[in-house]
């Protein structure tokens, strides 16, 4: 029992950062429907350029904000170099574009920062807290947290602000909310800005138990729309569900099955999901007109 | 003349050309390796043109099928003391299994759809190979045995360079061949339009998975060849960026046409061999063509430049 | 004998009901027309007849066999052929490629022969070349038999489509707005295209807006409106139809016009 406590507790902190990743594709997506696959290198540009500058003599808060805002700026150059040039062409190439992305960053990291492994001081201490026989990092709980706190954050932006309206417009309807005077191309490069923000915190807040490296990315990214593709691409709560849900899988197939296939559980989702529901858990129905 | 050079087999023939004067300016058997490397990825990169040129469908996961070929032909005489050839006949048989069985369901999705499946599909291969040390030595990968052809083993960096080059003018043939045939032109159809081939009795499913098959058999017979050439291989043969390599191969030489695979495997195998000093940027140098080939050349060099040709005739 | 049969086909997307009990017969050779307001339902129906929706309720008989639910590709190798609204050319091939795409169901070599190019596949490919530029002609197009599809105006592309559809020598073709977007020389064109199919033995289904098109080539004309059927008959039966001029009053235009000649 407190073994299944233990998968529970762990899959749902990995789970946390995979409903992080996701969240940042479906925000993307719905701005622009470009699936992102460079979204896991801001997970991992969130965790290496704090560990590096840190490093280098910046105090650790310092060196987060810093991190967040190279992400951010990051996110923004992704999406007006490569992605705005490409407006218009088919949903495959825009793929293969942010593939093309997230193996330049990747690249790039490698030239940059090293190859090793790197961890990040967590924040409340690594002393586990005991509970029903399972042992729980404090870092788990800040990732929880943290997940909670961007998601409600999040909702509250979207909602509640003026701003919020016109992305949901965009995403809604393109030449709608151009036609009603919305700059769709702000609109949409806030979008890749948020997402990037998104996934350097996700990087930031897991660094400190799962270790960051300069190729950390193309696995978190894959994961990341496995969840999303889960949860029903297209929707923020599918989004954050699907991820839990992927990281208990996840887990729990570590546990019980086999630790070595561990990374095939996505992929076998991803397989399962676009044979077996398409549209995912909370995903809308696309409608086809001939 | 112009109708000589619009022959289905013409651009054949002079790559043929090519690939006979080339070694006449090769000044060590270090550029015989390239060159066979070269003719290697062209082959597989002209199966995944038929299925993304000609039929118009996406595969990011076709390295998948290049490790299987390659695993097969070092598993077969390893750990099954099969013969070298019989090895690489069954590494294609395996490959047009597993391309037929996984096809039927993923071809049915379409756009970034079916592109995340096949991502999915050749990264699940990979964590296969990787893990099943005792079968394929693991992340450390495992020595193929030199292939026998009667009785002699085939040895040299010239006997393989005249190797790939007839494989890939033998497959560049068959797929020359098939561009210009009914089921060329259905498949040309169900590219421009599902819906209308559909209406006129092609059964699209059907066309699109013996495609995916034939394209999967290419990338095996590649996949054996490299390893059989290089001596020894690793799960990278059938890793992600492999399988973005090939993508980015048949999209620079110019997505259905079958001479752009040779020029686009040319670029992406020689240039990191000239980078080797800046081979930590290789990645960096890769990520750029990706981005750059698809946002600002996406019809491909070879099509380009017959687009200017003809234009200036004009 | 029938060559087409819709018995009670009914057929709702969401809440609306876009085919209510909708029946029709379709004697052999003669052009037969649908026609009603916008969203009378006229291509649903259509996208029924040739299997890329499967009704609700009601069937489907071509020449006597239940098809209704056949896929398109097997219905196109029954015999039954259309065209589309919204013009689905091959834009990357020539005329005459996209007309060779027609033959397709009377093409018999497997891929195996034609990854090798064994003489059967050239023996075919000049037999689906020379078929392909008769149909071309037969739609008066063999000039542009070479050129990209992509260069034809919008007039030509109507008549290409057709002549794809008649490359695969049909028992039926759907034709869906054949003259949409068409100017009146244009138009005149395709009826005399669908007068010269009937001479060939073709049975023609039509949807159609022109109603000059319309009353100068149908023998028979089935009215719809909101998913139901109107009124059937002849044209000059539909013409005088106390429901018919209503459910088009306030079109413009008024009710539906005579012909010229």
């Amino acid at each position: 029992m407190s073994e299944l406590l233990q998968f529970v507790f762990s899959g749902l902190t990995v789970g946390a950062v995979y409903a992080l990743v996701a969240l940042g594709f479906t925000l993307i997506y719905n701005a622009s429907d470009v699936i992102n696959f460079a979204q896991g290198e801001f997970v991992m540009l969130g965790g290496m350029t704090t560990v590096f500058l840190a490093l280098a003599g910046v105090p650790l808060p310092l060196a987060a904000v810093l991190a967040i805002i190279l992400t951010v700026i990051v996110g923004l150059a992704l999406y007006r170099f490569a992605i705005e040039p490409a407006r218009g062409a088919s949903a495959v190439v825009l793929i293969i574009i942010t593939i093309g992305a997230s193996i330049f960053l990747r690249g790039a990291a490698q030239v940059i920062f090293d190859k090793r492994f790197h961890s990040l001081p967590p924040w409340f201490g690594n002393e586990p807290i005991r509970v029903g026989g399972a042992a729980i990092l404090p870092q788990s709980l800040v990732v929880l947290a943290g997940v909670l706190v961007i998601v409600v954050l999040l909702w509250a932006f979207i909602e509640r602000t003026l701003i919020g309206k016109a992305i949901v417009a965009t995403a809604a309807n393109r030449l709608a909310a151009r036609l009603v005077g919305i700059d769709t191309g702000r609109m949409t490069g806030l979008c890749f800005a948020l997402s990037a923000a998104i996934g350097a915190i996700a990087g930031l807040l897991i660094t400190p138990i799962t270790l960051t490296s300069y190729d950390v990315g193309t696995l978190l990214a894959l994961k990341g729309f496995a969840a999303a593709m889960l949860g029903g691409i297209g929707s923020a709560v599918g989004a954050v569900m699907g991820g839990l849900l992927l990281g208990l899988l996840e887990a729990l197939a570590a546990g019980y099955v086999s630790s070595q296939y561990k990374d095939a559980v996505a992929f076998l989702v991803i397989l399962l999901v676009l044979f077996a529901m398409p549209r995912g858990l909370f995903g809308r129905a696309p409608v086809e007109r001939v | 003349m112009r109708a000589l050079l619009k022959h289905r087999l013409a651009c054949v023939v002079v790559m043929a050309v090519v690939a006979v004067v080339l070694p006449l300016v090769f000044p060590s058997a270090y550029y015989y390796r390239v060159a066979a490397l070269v003719f290697v990825f062209a082959l597989a990169a002209v199966g995944l043109n038929l299925l993304m040129g000609l039929a118009g469908q996406v595969s990011l996961g076709h390295a998948g099928f290049m490790g299987i070929g390659a695993y097969a032909v070092a598993i077969g005489p390893t750990h099954l003391g099969l013969p070298s050839w019989l090895s690489f006949i069954l590494g294609g048989v395996l490959s047009a299994l597993t391309a037929f069985l996984v096809g039927r369901p993923i071809l049915r999705l379409k756009g970034h759809y079916l592109a995340v499946a096949t991502l999915g599909f050749g990264l699940l291969l990979a964590i296969v190979f990787t893990n099943e040390a005792r079968w394929t030595g693991g992340p450390d990968g495992m020595a193929v045995p030199r292939l026998a052809l009667l009785g002699t083993p085939v040895r040299g960096a010239d006997a393989w360079y005249w190797i790939s080059a007839v494989s890939f003018l033998i497959g560049a043939t068959l797929a020359q061949n098939l561009i210009d045939s009914p089921s060329g032109r259905a498949l040309a159809a169900i590219h421009d339009g599902e819906l209308a081939a559909r209406v006129l009795g092609i059964d699209a499913g059907r066309q699109k998975l013996k495609v995916f098959v034939i394209s999967a058999v290419y990338a095996s017979v590649a996949g054996s060849l490299f390893a059989l050439l290089n001596g020894h291989i690793t799960p990278d043969v059938s890793g992600f960026l492999r399988s973005i390599e090939l993508v980015a191969m048949v999209v620079l030489g110019g997505t259905g046409s079958v001479a752009g695979s040779l020029v686009g495997a040319a670029l992406l195998v020689v240039l990191p061999q000239t980078l080797t000093a800046l081979h930590d940027y290789e990645h960096m140098v890769l990520g750029l063509v990706v981005m750059g080939v698809m946002i600002f050349l996406r019809a491909g060099i070879v099509p380009t430049l017959a687009g200017a040709l003809a234009a200036r005739r004009a | 004998m029938t060559v087409l049969a819709a018995e009670h086909l009914s057929i709702s997307f969401g809440g609306v009901h876009a085919l209510e009990d909708v029946s029709l017969t379709v004697p052999p050779g003669l052009v037969f027309s649908i026609i009603g307001p916008n969203g009378a339902g006229k291509t649903t129906l259509f996208n029924v007849i040739s299997g890329l929706y499967a009704p609700e309720r009601g069937r489907v008989q071509f020449v006597g066999e239940d098809v209704t639910r056949l896929v398109p590709e097997a219905l196109a190798r029954r015999g039954l052929s259309r065209t589309f609204q919204n013009l689905q050319i091959f834009f990357r091939m020539s005329a005459l490629e996209n007309v060779m795409v027609g033959r397709h169901r009377h093409e018999t070599t497997g891929i195996l022969a034609d990854l090798l190019h064994l003489p059967v596949v050239v023996r075919q490919n000049r037999a689906t070349r020379e078929a392909a530029m008769t149909a071309l002609a037969r739609v008066g197009l063999a000039a542009s038999a070479e050129r990209p599809a992509a260069s034809l105006s919008y007039g030509d592309l109507r008549r290409l489509e057709m002549a794809r559809a008649l490359a695969s020598e049909p028992k039926l073709v759907l034709l869906d707005e054949p003259a949409a977007g068409c100017n009146a020389v244009e138009t005149a064109e395709i009826g005399a295209i669908i007068r010269r199919l009937t001479g060939d033995g073709i049975t023609v289904v039509l949807v159609e807006h022109d109603m000059r098109l319309v009353m100068n080539v149908s023998d028979r004309i089935h009215v719809l409106a909101n998913g139901r059927t109107l009124a059937e008959g002849t044209a000059a039966e539909v013409r005088a139809n106390a429901a018919v001029i209503e459910a088009y009053l306030g079109m413009a235009g008024g009710a539906p016009e005579a012909s010229e000649g």
